[in-house]
C-alpha cells in the first residue's frame, strides 16, 4: 500500500469502488428479472403421460403437447368457422384436443403431431398452433414407446 | 489419385502450413515474419484448392466422395448443386475454411506496415483457429471420405435449402460474418500480448470488425426475410436459437464498435474494447456450436457425432485463454485520457454499451437456459417468445432514444446552455412522427414510444447527414443510423400491426383483410425436375381493381413423405399481403392471410445499414481527417495511420 495517497487519488478510489458496487447491484437486479422473465415464459415438452401425471400443476402452464392423433378421433368444425378436434395419445393417456385455426395439410388418423396451448379445467386442451410431423426424417415411435417429443417438434418447426 | 484422396491431402497440408504458421507466429516473432506471411498465405491457397476439389466433384456428380453422396443429385439445377456445398454440415465447415483461409490471406496481405510489430501473433491467432478448423475438415467433419460402392445417384440437398433462392446467400453471408470476427480477434489479441493498442491497431480492429459487422447484418436480415418467405407463418423472427445465436456476437461487435470510436477520440475503454471483441469471437464459436452440433435437438444427442464435442473443446480452451490473457495483460492497455462529463457523446456511448452488452446476456441466458435444465435434469422446455420481447423491447427502445440523443450532444465537458440547445430541437421530430403515427391508428404505446424516438433520431440524423457536406468524418455511421432508425420502426409497427385471418375458401369464394379482397380461383399440380407443386391460385382486389395474382403453393419433394407449403407475398412499400396455404384440395382451400405494414422496410433498413458500413470502411480520398493536435505523424507511417484523426480534440 502507498503511503501517500493524494487527495484526487482517494475520490478515484471512492467513484471507482462506488461504481464497481453501482454495476454489482445493476448486475444483480438484471438476473433477477431476467430470471422471473424465463420463468414466467417457459414452454414446457410434454406427452399425454407427462400431462396426466403433473395433475393439478398442468393448468395454466404454457405446454407443447406431443404424441399421435388417435384413429378415428378428428373432428371438423361445422361450414365457414375454422378449427379441429382430436385425440392426442402416448402409450400411457389420452388427451382430448380442441385447436383453432385450419389444419394443415398432411393433419390425419395416426400422424404425430405437437399441439402448443393451455390445459383447461373443462378437460381438454385448447391449442393455438397445430404441427404436424413433417420430415422424412423422423420416424414414428415404435408401439410402446413414447414419442420422442423435442426430436419430433424440432424435425416439425424445422420443416414448418 | 482418386477425388476424395486428393481433397483430404489438401486438407491435410492446411493443417500442416496452418500449425507451422501458428508455432512459427508466436515463437519467432517479427524475425519470422516473412515465412509466417508465407504460411498464411499456403493456408488460403490449399483451402481454396480443397474446395475448388469440392466443387468440381459435386459438378460432376462424382459419387465416390461422401459428401456429393450425401447431398449431390443429378436431377436437382445447376445452381442447386454449386450451392450444396453450404447445405449440409461436413461442406458448410469446408466452406468456413475456405473463408477463414481467404480472410487471413487478405488480412496479411493488406494490414498497415505499420502493424508489422502485432502482426506475428495475429498472424498466429488467426492460423491456431485455421489448425482448428482444418482438423475438424480432417477429421470429424470429414467431407472427402471414399464411397464404396459408388452409388448411381444421391438424395440431393434438404428441400427446404432447394424451396428457396434466398438459401443461396444467407449461409456465405453469415459464414463470412462470423469468420471475420476471427481477424479481428487476432488483432486483439495481438494487442494484448503486446500490450499496446495504438491508432494503427485500433483502425485495423475497427475495420475488420466493421466488415465482419456488415455481413452479419447482412446475414441476419436474409435469414428472417427467407423465414418470412419460406415458412409459412408471416413472421420474420421468432427468437429460435439458430436465430439467436447469430444475433449475439452482432450485439457485441456493435458495443465495441462504438467503444472504438471513444478509444479513438478519448483514449479510454481500451481494455473494454479488446474484451468486447474477444467475447464476439467467442460468441461467434458458440453459435456454431449451437447451430452445428444438433445440440439443440437434445443435450444428449449432440454426442453422436464427433463435431459437437470437438467444437466445445475449443469453445472452452479460447474461452479459458481469453479470460487468462485478459487478466494478466488488461492492464497493460494503458488508458491516456478519462472521461470528464457524463452527460456528453462519449456518456452516451458508455451508456449504449452497457445496454448491449446486457441485451447480449439477456438472450444468451434465454437461449442456453433449457440447455443447462436438460443437461441437469432431463427435463425437456423451451423459454418462451414473451421472455424475449418483454426484455429486448424496453432495452432496444432505450437505445434508440441514446441514437438520438447522443449524436446531438458534444463530446467532453458541455455547459447546460448548449445542451439544451442540441437536445431541444430534435423534439419536434418526435411529436411529429408520433402524431404521424397515431393518425394512421397506431394505438400501442410501446410502439408510439418507438416512432417518438425514432423520429427524434431521425431529426438529429439528418441534420448530421446535412453538415457532412462541411466534414464527412462520421459519414458511414449516420447512414447506419438512419438504417437502424428506420428498421426499428418498421420491426415496431410490423409486429403490432399485423392483421391475420385463417380463411377455408370453396372455389370463387372470397374473403376480406383490410381492404384486400382475395378469392380462390382454384388449384393446379406443376411439375419441375425436382420437385411437384399443387398450386393454389388466389386472385387479389383492392376497391373493385385487380391487384395481382398470388400463388401459394405445396411443394412434393421426391425424397420427402411430406410436402412443404410455400407462402407467396403481394408486397408494397406500405405493407405486404402475405396469403399461405395450410391445405389444398380441388375445389377448397384453407388459407392463412396476414396483411404486415412496412415489412419491407426492414429489409431496405438493413441494406442501408450495410451501405453505411461500406462508406466507413472504405478509405475515401475525399475523407480527409482533421489535422490532428498533437498527434505525431511519422512519414513512413503510411495509410494505415489515418487513424490518428482519434487524437484529435474537438
Amino acid at each position: 500500500m502507498k503511503p501517500n495517497l493524494s487527495a484526487t487519488d482517494v475520490m478515484r478510489r471512492r467513484t471507482r469502488r462506488f461504481v464497481m458496487l453501482a454495476l454489482a447491484v445493476a448486475a444483480l437486479a438484471f438476473l433477477a428479472i431476467a430470471a422471473g422473465g424465463i420463468n414466467d415464459n417457459l414452454v414446457y415438452y410434454w406427452t399425454p403421460t407427462d400431462l396426466r401425471a403433473a395433475g393439478n400443476k398442468a393448468y395454466g402452464a404454457t405446454i407443447r403437447l406431443g404424441g399421435m392423433v388417435k384413429a378415428g378421433s378428428i373432428r371438423h368444425a361445422t361450414a365457414g368457422t375454422t378449427g379441429v378436434e382430436f385425440d392426442v395419445k402416448d402409450a400411457g393417456a389420452v388427451v382430448h384436443v380442441k385447436s383453432s385455426g385450419v389444419p394443415p395439410q398432411m393433419f390425419r388418423d395416426g400422424i404425430g403431431v405437437v399441439v402448443e396451448g393451455t390445459m383447461t379445467r373443462g378437460g381438454s386442451f385448447e391449442s393455438h398452433r397445430l404441427m404436424v410431423s413433417h420430415n422424412n426424417e423422423y420416424k414414428a415411435p415404435k408401439p410402446g414407446h413414447p414419442v420422442d417429443q423435442k426430436e419430433m417438434t424440432k424435425y416439425i418447426e424445422e420443416a414448418r | 489419385m482418386t477425388t476424395a484422396a486428393l481433397g483430404r491431402l489438401l486438407i491435410l497440408c492446411a493443417l500442416l502450413v496452418s500449425a507451422a504458421g501458428a508455432v512459427s507466429g508466436f515463437a519467432s516473432g517479427a524475425n519470422g515474419l516473412r515465412w509466417t506471411r508465407r504460411l498464411a498465405y499456403a493456408f488460403g491457397a490449399f483451402m481454396l484448392l480443397a474446395t475448388l476439389v469440392m466443387e468440381r466433384a459435386l459438378l460432376t456428380h462424382d459419387f465416390s466422395v461422401s459428401y456429393v453422396a450425401h447431398v449431390g443429385s443429378r436431377q436437382v439445377p445447376v445452381w442447386v448443386t454449386i450451392v450444396s456445398l453450404w447445405s449440409s454440415l461436413e461442406g458448410s465447415i469446408l466452406f468456413w475454411g475456405l473463408v477463414l483461409g481467404l480472410f487471413i490471406a487478405a488480412a496479411t496481405r493488406f494490414a498497415s506496415r505499420a502493424n508489422d510489430e502485432s502482426m506475428p501473433y495475429a498472424i498466429g491467432t488467426w492460423l491456431a483457429c485455421g489448425s482448428f478448423f482444418s482438423f475438424l475438415i480432417a477429421g470429424p467433419a470429414n467431407p472427402f471420405q471414399t464411397v464404396s460402392p459408388v452409388p448411381l445417384d444421391g438424395p440431393g440437398p434438404n428441400p427446404l435449402l432447394q424451396n428457396h433462392v434466398l438459401m443461396v446467400a444467407h449461409p456465405p453471408m453469415l459464414y463470412l460474418g462470423y469468420v471475420g470476427m476471427t481477424i479481428s480477434f487476432g488483432f486483439a489479441v495481438a494487442a494484448l500480448l503486446r500490450g499496446h493498442l495504438g491508432p494503427a491497431l485500433l483502425r485495423a480492429i475497427r475495420n475488420s470488425l466493421m466488415l465482419s459487422w456488415i455481413f452479419l447484418s447482412i446475414a441476419i436480415m436474409l435469414g428472417g426475410w427467407w423465414a418470412y418467405e419460406v415458412l409459412g407463418w408471416g413472421g420474420y423472427w421468432a427468437w429460435d436459437p439458430v436465430e439467436n445465436a447469430s444475433l449475439l456476437p452482432w450485439l457485441t461487435a456493435t458495443a465495441a464498435l462504438h467503444s472504438i470510436v471513444v478509444v479513438q477520440r478519448r483514449g479510454v475503454l481500451k481494455g473494454w474494447t479488446a474484451t468486447l471483441v474477444l467475447g464476439s469471437f467467442l460468441l461467434t464459436i458458440l453459435g456454431t456450436f449451437m447451430t452445428r452440433s444438433g445440440v439443440f435437438n437434445s443435450v444428449h444427442s449432440f454426442t453422436q457425432s464427433a463435431i459437437g464435442p470437438t467444437i466445445l473443446v475449443f469453445l472452452a480452451a479460447v474461452l479459458i485463454g481469453s479470460v487468462t490473457l485478459l487478466a494478466l495483460r488488461i492492464d497493460a492497455l494503458e488508458n491516456e485520457g478519462r472521461i470528464d462529463a457524463p452527460v456528453s457523446r462519449e456518456g452516451t456511448f458508455l451508456v449504449n454499451n452497457l445496454l448491449l452488452v446486457l441485451l447480449t446476456f439477456t438472450v444468451l441466458i434465454g437461449t442456453v437456459f433449457p440447455l443447462v435444465v436438460e443437461a441437469v435434469n432431463g427435463k425437456q422446455m423451451s423459454v418462451g417468445r414473451p421472455y424475449f420481447d418483454s426484455m429486448v423491447v424496453p432495452a432496444g427502445i432505450a437505445l434508440l432514444f441514446l441514437l438520438g440523443v447522443g449524436p446531438a450532444l458534444p463530446w467532453g465537458a458541455a455547459t447546460r446552455e448548449q445542451i439544451r440547445r442540441a437536445l431541444l430541437p430534435p423534439l419536434g421530430g418526435a411529436f411529429v412522427l408520433a402524431a404521424i403515427g397515431i393518425a394512421f391508428g397506431v394505438r400501442n404505446a410501446w410502439t408510439i414510444l418507438t416512432l417518438a424516438c425514432g423520429g427524434y433520431a431521425l431529426q438529429v440524423t439528418a441534420v448530421q447527414l446535412a453538415r457532412l457536406r462541411r466534414s464527412r468524418r462520421g459519414a458511414g455511421a449516420h447512414v447506419i443510423h438512419l438504417g437502424v432508425v428506420i428498421a426499428m420502426i418498421a420491426i415496431a409497427v410490423s409486429s403490432t400491426m399485423r392483421v391475420q385471418s385463417e380463411v377455408v375458401l370453396q372455389t370463387n369464394q372470397t374473403a376480406a383483410i383490410s381492404g384486400y379482397q382475395v378469392t380462390f380461383l382454384g388449384s393446379e399440380e406443376r411439375s419441375e425436375p425436382h420437385r411437384a407443386s399443387t398450386v393454389a391460385r388466389v386472385r387479389v382486389t383492392k376497391d373493385g381493381r385487380d391487384v395481382t395474382t398470388l400463388e401459394p403453393r405445396m411443394n412434393h419433394y421426391e425424397m420427402m413423405r411430406e410436402p412443404i407449403g410455400t407462402p407467396d407475398v403481394y408486397s408494397t412499400l406500405a405493407g405486404d399481403l402475405y396469403v399461405s396455404v395450410a391445405s389444398i384440395e380441388q375445389n377448397r382451400a384453407g388459407l392463412l392471410l396476414i396483411v404486415t405494414p412496412l415489412v419491407s422496410w426492414i429489409w431496405i433498413a438493413v441494406l442501408l445499414m450495410a451501405m453505411g458500413g461500406v462508406i466507413a470502411v472504405v478509405p475515401w480520398p475525399l475523407t480527409r481527417p482533421l489535422a490532428p493536435l498533437g498527434a505525431t505523424l511519422s512519414p513512413q507511417a503510411g495509410r494505415g495511420e489515418i487513424a490518428t484523426e482519434g487524437l484529435a480534440t474537438r
